[in-house]
């Protein structure tokens, strides 16, 4: 039985009881639309976290990260540059980030909670710094259309959705079916055997840190899409929602395992639960309550299922 | 020995796992002042027949009688308070709290809701000096014993909680050669003060010398028992087998070849030894002795502090990516921590080291993961459900056959071992055996029929081995397999590797000897 199975369920379920307490408009395309919007931005994250997580690790910098970019993407339109490189820049940024996660991780051999605990102050006060603690304006450019409904073209579906299912294919054709991908389980499994199988740790260990922070830039440009302006103190607490998808969706904080499609259905799980209680007319604090059991309840039932038959 | 009423009777238990069952109904008991050792392959339901006895498992059907009364365990709480202690192979002691403790872990002394800590510390003292062993004390952190000695920790633990009956489960595994003397002469007192002891080990020489009386599980039934003194060593592993066993330590014609491992005074281990293709080197010594330091620096584990080592063509120290890329594979002695990931599938743990060829480019297709996990599964007869099934989930001597066949999917023409045969069935061991011996050799030859073992197919090792021979070098804690398998054999004592000799002109006697540093050279 694959570990995500338990999952999608899930989000059937949750989606199945809003739909019921809601009626059958929750379910109109432009609702859908909505939910896959505001599901990105912690979905793309989340599929970096999903690497690391899968490695055995942890990324506590992504919120960090995520404002850093949309600083950095901000500051670039307004020096005049083309949209494409300045959402470039801010991943080059991001992945930069990312490498000095990886290697004071490798090399201080410090454990990645508190390098990442370290780096989410680092990156955030960095953030604040180059944006003089203010909110950067930057010229409207198609940048802020990544997030917006298409009217014709697309398939009636914003080209930052798009962009998120590609992503997700290839980080599950990654995580299933490269050389990165096994070692990144075999590490996250049992890195001495890891390490007795001649897998190159610390290399690994710097990429998927890299790439991880680079998801999250691209995340931070997805973001900027949608404030128009580059803040320095968005997304605090974000990386909290990142890895609860990714746990929601059955991976394991002590490593080895996590799927794509698992982790996706997680953030969407979240974002059901989001729209369809303020559509109901339930105030934030009951979402919140109801995100929180989501969170323990998966874990239980992923603990439950797995628990020896013997 | 078998007078008066046994402390312990089981009667017809019986326990299925799914379709599997695991005990048909089998019979067990001990009387005060006994040994009981029970012995069969892995497998044969020593385990589900102990977890049966400590609470951990609920017996389909089937009597217990604990001196006469019905006992029926539903935790294994219940079991320690009737006063069944059981010994693991790993031990379950808080490694960062004091002896004393630990002791008293879970009976802790408590008075108004103070600790009593002069209390604690009596009651380790007696425990400990029940055992004979007042050296140990009561206020050191466990973390800083021994192995030995953490393993009487736990005994005085069984003491002090006044058991009557206790299970010791491989209890030598980890204890070198006077470790385990110190603990037959403690099994012997603990006998004398009237203790209801049960054996389990795979090792025959240890059941001979401890027991009073042996019984033999096989496919869950009970297929023998009697006194020790009146069953001989083969007799014992024929009825843990089931059937003939041929020569297990097979030695097909070898012919050394080209030079593939060259140390010249390797540091650490003070190792100088050549090592040629077609050759089996074995490596013994006490626990401790430095054995598995000296394999892992070969392999870049762990760094070269001076001298010189040469594997093949290439000269110097290498990390172990390069020991595998120059072929060469190592097999780790500590199977669950460092051998194999147990959460991930036996595919994934064969091709770990050698991802490249499965796909083009930087591409691995699990199909074709599994296709080449699946002829090694069948070539070594391991049990699974598939390639698919974890690692975690198979029996130790099936584990061990996986941690093998790495090297062997890895194609490499060094294999470095370390432990090779630690803590697996009889019938694991003498696939284990063949194999080694193809290897070096470069051919096949007849494997050992072991029949009768539950289908289980004998390992064709001419399908394992092919072409040229390989060169193996291990280390191992258990002697007469360093003698009948290997060409050349050293000792290693105190951190420095013995000169290497023929393996004909070493005795058990002899071997023991240098590694307890009684003789010199």
């Amino acid at each position: 039985m694959r570990g995500d199975t338990g999952v999608l369920l899930g989000l059937l379920l949750v989606a199945l009881i809003f739909g019921l307490l809601i009626g059958p408009r929750f379910f109109r395309p432009a609702n859908l639309e909505l939910m896959a919007r505001q599901t990105v931005i912690v979905c793309v994250a989340a599929l970096g976290m999903t690497m690391v997580i899968v490695s055995g690790g942890i990324d506590l910098s992504v919120g960090s990260i995520v404002a850093l970019s949309t600083v950095v993407t901000a500051l670039l339109l307004r020096m005049g540059m083309d949209p494409a490189l300045a959402a470039l820049g801010a991943l080059a940024a991001a992945a930069l980030c990312g490498t000095v996660n990886g290697l004071l991780i490798t090399r201080l051999r410090v454990v990645p909670f508190i390098v990442t605990l370290g780096t989410m102050l680092l990156v955030r006060g960095a953030a604040k710094g180059l944006a003089e603690e203010r909110r950067i304006e930057a010229p409207i450019t198609w940048l802020n259309g990544l997030l917006r409904t298409a009217r014709d073209g697309n398939l009636g579906v914003p080209a930052g959705v798009w962009l998120t299912i590609v992503l997700a294919v290839l980080v599950a054709g990654v995580l299933g079916y490269t050389r990165f991908g096994r070692h990144l389980f075999a590490i996250g499994s049992n890195e001495r055997t890891a390490r007795l199988c001649g897998v190159r740790i610390d290399r690994r260990k710097l990429q998927v840190y890299s790439l991880s922070a680079a998801f999250a830039g691209l995340a931070g440009v997805l973001e900027f899409s949608r404030l128009a302006v580059g803040d320095p103190t968005v997304g605090v607490g974000l990386e909290l929602d990142v890895i609860a998808a990714v746990i929601i969706g059955g991976g394991s904080l002590s490593g080895g395992k996590g799927t794509v499609l698992g982790t996706v259905a997680g953030a969407a799980i979240m974002a059901v639960i989001q729209i369809g209680c303020s559509q109901h007319g339930l105030p934030n604090w009951v979402q919140q309550i109801v995100t929180g059991i989501i969170i323990v309840i998966a874990v239980a039932l992923d603990r439950w299922r797995q628990a020896p038959t013997r | 020995m078998t007078s008066g009423t046994p402390r312990l009777e089981m009667r017809g238990v019986r326990k299925a796992f799914g379709a599997t069952i695991a005990l048909d109904g089998v019979d067990f008991s001990v009387a005060p002042g006994e040994v009981c050792a029970l012995v069969g392959q892995n497998g044969a339901g020593k385990s589900t027949l102990m977890a049966v006895l400590s609470g951990v498992v609920r017996p389909d059907s089937g009597s217990m009688m604990l001196e006469g009364q019905p006992y029926a365990p539903r935790e294994p709480i219940d079991a320690r308070a009737a006063g069944v202690a059981m010994i693991h192979q790993e031990l379950s002691l808080a490694p960062h709290l004091t002896v004393m403790e630990n002791i008293a872990l879970g009976l802790e002394p408590v008075r108004r809701g103070l600790l009593q800590w002069h209390e604690m510390r009596d009651t380790a003292r007696r425990a400990l000096a029940q055992l004979g062993h007042e050296e140990i004390v009561p206020d050191a952190i466990v973390a800083d014993l021994s192995p030995a000695s953490q393993q009487l920790v736990e005994v005085a633990r069984a003491l002090a909680s006044g058991s009557r009956v206790l299970v010791l489960d491989e209890p030598t595994s980890s204890l070198s050669h006077g470790d385990v003397q110190r603990l037959f002469e403690l099994l012997e007192r603990l006998k004398s003060q009237g203790m209801a002891i049960v054996y389990i080990s795979h090792f025959i020489e240890e059941v001979q010398a401890v027991s009073d009386r042996v019984v033999v599980l096989r496919d869950g039934r009970n297929v023998g028992a009697g006194r020790t003194r009146d069953m001989p060593a083969d007799a014992i592993v024929q009825l843990m087998v089931g059937g003939e066993v041929e020569a297990l330590y097979p030695r097909s014609p070898r012919e050394p070849g080209d030079v593939l491992l060259e140390l010249v005074d390797l540091e650490p281990g003070a190792a100088t030894l050549s090592l040629r293709r077609g050759e089996i080197v074995g490596i013994a010594g006490l626990l401790g002795a430095g054995r598995s330091r000296l394999l892992r620096t070969i392999f870049g584990l762990e760094s070269v502090r001076s001298g010189r080592i040469r594997v093949g063509v290439y000269s110097g120290p290498a990390s172990p990516a390069a020991r595998w890329d120059q072929g060469v594979g190592m097999l780790s002695e500590n199977r669950a921590g460092e051998g194999l990931a147990s959460g991930l599938s036996i595919a994934d743990n064969l091709t770990m080291s050698r991802l490249e060829e499965l796909g083009p480019g930087f591409l691995v297709f699990p199909s074709r993961q599994a296709s080449a996990a699946s002829r090694w599964v069948d070539r070594f007869a391991i049990r699974s459900s598939g390639p698919a099934q974890a690692v975690g989930e198979l029996s130790g001597g099936n584990q061990q056959k996986v941690a093998l066949a790495r090297l062997l999917h890895h194609d490499v023409d060094l294999l470095v071992l370390d432990e090779p045969t630690r803590g697996i069935d009889v019938g694991s061991k003498a696939q284990i055996y063949a194999v080694l011996d193809a290897l070096a050799s470069g051919h096949a030859h007849e494997p050992p029929q072991a029949s009768g073992t539950g289908g289980e197919p004998a390992i064709v090792a001419d399908r394992v081995a092919v072409g040229r021979p390989r060169a193996v070098l291990m280390v191992s804690s258990y002697l007469p397999e360093l003698l009948g398998l290997c060409d050349r054999v050293a000792v290693m004592c105190r951190g420095r590797l013995g000169p290497v000799r023929l393996a004909s002109e070493w005795t058990e006697h002899s071997l023991l000897m240098e590694a307890s540093g009684a003789k010199a050279g």
